[in-house]
C-alpha cells in the first residue's frame, strides 16, 4: 500500500474497525440502498431502542459511511464504531444518547 | 435562470468577450513564424504572458499557457516529479485538492511512486503541522496545495505550507484555480497552475508557471511550444482573451469581494434559519468569497439540483449521483461531514442580492416537498 493516509490532530473520519462488531439492540438492514435512505431509517428507528442502547445500521453505500457519523454528531447521538463486513459494506454502531 | 455555479465555469467577462473577438481577426497566425501577420500573434501572446506573469507574480518566461487547469495541473505535478526523481520519489498533497491533482499522483502511484495524503479538519482545511512534517520526510519530490477548496471554499494555509517547503527544500504548487482573478497570489510557491474559464475566461487556456531554478521535465513528448512545456499550437486570441478576463476580474476584485462574500454570509446564515436539520460547511471567516456549501438532511442530492433547476437556480452538488461517480465527494468525505442533500453555491460577479433572496425564499419550500415525498417530516 503506498497511499498513506495521515491522522490530523482533529480526524475528520475515523477509520473502519477490522474486527467483528459487538452485539446490538436492534440491527437496520440497509444494504442495497442508497443515502439517505439508511439514514431516513435509522432516524424513523432510534426510538425503537432504550436510552443507551445501540443501533446497527448495515449499509453499503459508500456515503452511509460518512454520512451516519455526520447524523449522529448533527442529532447528538454517539456514534460508537463503524465495523467492516465480510460481504463489504459496514455494520456503523450508534448508541441512542436521549 | 440564476447562475451560481461560478467555481464550476464563471460566465465570460463581457472584456474577454471583446478581447477574442479583436483577436480572432488579427491573433490567427502562427506566433512561431517571422512573417506580419506572425509577428503580430506573437507580439499579442507576448504581451498576455507578460501582464498575466505580473497579475500572478511570476516573470513571464517562467509562464506558459496550457490548453486546461487540468493540463496544468498534470503537467505541474508530473513535470516536476519528474524532473526531481533524483531527490525522491514521494508526493504530498491535502486530502481535498482537485481530482486533477490526485489523478496526477495516482498516476505517480501506478509507476511506483509515493502518495502521502494528509487530512483535513471539520471545516476542510489542511493541519499546516501535518502538511510540514510530511514534506520534511526524506525523499519528497514535491508537494501540492490548492489556495482555496473548490466545493466548499476553505482557504488552506498556503504561506505555512510554503514556509515548511522552503525549509525542506521541496518545491510546493500550488493550485490557484478557485481564486486567480479574486484573490492575491500567495507567494513562496514553486509551481502554479490556474484555469481561465473560472475567472471570466474563455474554456481552453490554464496557466502553468515555473519558478526559476525548480527542476521540472515535461513528461509528454515536447514540442518548441510554450519554452518546452506545452505541446501544441497556441490559442493566442483565447489566450489574449484570458488575460483580459483576469485583467478586469482583479481590478473589479476588491469591491466585488466584499460584495459577494456579504451574499454568501447572508446564505450561511439564513440557510440554517430558514431550513431546519441543515448543515453549512466549511470555513465560515478563512474562505473564498463566493463559495459555499451545505447538506440538508434526508434530502437526495439529485433530487435537489432538479427541483432548483425548475425553480430557477444553477447549482451544484458534492452528493453521490449527482455526478458520474457513485461516490460522493473526496471533499466531503474527508472532511466528515454530511455527503448527502449538498447543494454548491458560488456565486459569478454581479450575482444580484435580489437573486439571492429569491433562492433563500425558494429553497425551504423545495426541501419541505423533497422530504415529504421520501416520508419525512420537518
Amino acid at each position: 500500500m503506498t497511499v498513506r493516509r495521515r491522522k490530523t490532530e482533529t480526524p475528520a473520519q475515523a477509520p473502519a474497525e477490522k474486527t467483528p462488531a459487538p452485539p446490538v439492540a436492534l440491527t437496520i438492514d440497509a444494504l442495497g440502498l442508497k443515502c439517505p435512505i439508511p439514514i431516513i431509517m435509522l432516524a424513523a428507528q432510534i426510538n425503537d431502542v432504550p436510552l443507551n442502547a445501540t443501533v446497527a445500521v448495515l449499509a453499503d453505500d459508500p456515503a452511509a459511511f460518512t454520512d451516519v457519523p455526520a447524523w449522529c454528531r448533527l442529532k447528538s447521538h454517539q456514534h460508537v464504531a463503524s465495523y467492516d463486513l465480510p460481504q463489504g459494506g459496514w455494520a456503523i454502531h450508534v448508541r441512542r444518547n436521549y | 435562470m440564476a447562475y451560481f455555479d461560478a467555481a464550476s465555469t464563471h460566465p465570460l467577462h463581457p472584456a474577454a468577450r471583446e478581447a477574442l473577438l479583436a483577436a480572432l481577426d488579427t491573433g490567427g497566425a502562427d506566433p512561431a513564424r517571422l512573417y506580419g501577420s506572425a509577428r503580430r500573434a506573437r507580439l499579442l501572446l507576448d504581451q498576455a504572458r507578460a501582464e498575466a506573469a505580473e497579475i500572478i507574480g511570476a516573470r513571464p518566461e517562467e509562464l506558459s499557457f496550457t490548453s486546461s487547469g487540468t493540463q496544468a495541473v498534470h503537467l505541474g505535478v508530473l513535470g516536476t516529479l519528474l524532473g526531481r526523481r533524483r531527490a525522491g520519489r514521494r508526493l504530498v498533497t491535502g486530502a481535498v485538492e482537485h481530482s486533477s491533482v490526485l489523478q496526477a499522483g495516482e498516476r505517480h502511484r501506478r509507476d511506483g511512486g509515493t502518495v502521502d495524503v494528509v487530512g483535513v479538519s471539520r471545516t476542510g482545511r489542511v493541519d499546516p503541522g501535518e502538511f510540514a512534517r510530511a514534506v520534511a520526510r526524506e525523499g519528497t519530490a514535491l508537494a501540492c496545495l490548492q489556495t482555496a477548496n473548490h466545493e466548499v471554499g476553505t482557504l488552506q494555509p498556503v504561506q505555512e505550507a510554503a514556509e515548511a517547503c522552503g525549509e525542506a527544500g521541496v518545491p510546493l504548487l500550488v493550485d490557484a484555480a478557485q481564486t486567480a482573478g479574486r484573490l492575491p497570489v500567495p507567494p513562496g510557491w514553486s509551481v502554479l497552475t490556474a484555469s481561465a474559464h473560472k475567472w471570466g475566461g474563455p474554456a481552453g487556456v490554464g496557466l502553468l508557471a515555473v519558478r526559476k531554478g525548480t527542476r521540472w521535465s515535461s513528461p509528454l513528448p515536447e514540442d518548441e511550444r510554450e519554452r518546452r512545456r506545452v505541446p501544441g499550437f497556441e490559442n493566442v486570441p483565447a489566450v489574449v482573451a484570458a488575460v483580459a478576463a483576469l485583467r478586469a476580474g482583479v481590478a473589479e476584485a476588491r469591491e466585488e469581494n466584499a460584495r459577494l462574500s456579504g451574499l454568501v454570509d447572508r446564505i450561511r446564515r439564513e440557510v440554517p434559519r430558514l431550513v431546519p436539520d441543515v448543515e453549512v460547511v466549511g470555513d465560515p471567516v478563512e474562505r473564498a468569497p463566493h463559495i459555499t456549501t451545505f447538506s440538508c438532511l434526508y434530502v437526495p442530492g439529485e433530487a435537489i439540483l432538479t427541483e432548483l433547476d425548475k425553480a430557477g437556480f444553477a447549482v451544484s452538488s458534492g452528493s453521490s449521483c449527482t455526478a458520474s461517480t457513485l461516490r460522493p465527494s473526496h471533499v466531503l468525505e474527508a472532511m466528515g461531514v454530511l455527503t448527502h442533500g449538498n447543494v454548491r453555491v458560488s456565486l459569478p460577479r454581479g450575482a444580484s442580492g435580489a437573486e439571492v433572496d429569491r433562492f433563500l425564499a425558494v429553497l425551504p419550500g423545495v426541501v419541505r416537498r423533497i422530504r415529504e415525498s421520501v416520508g419525512v417530516g420537518s
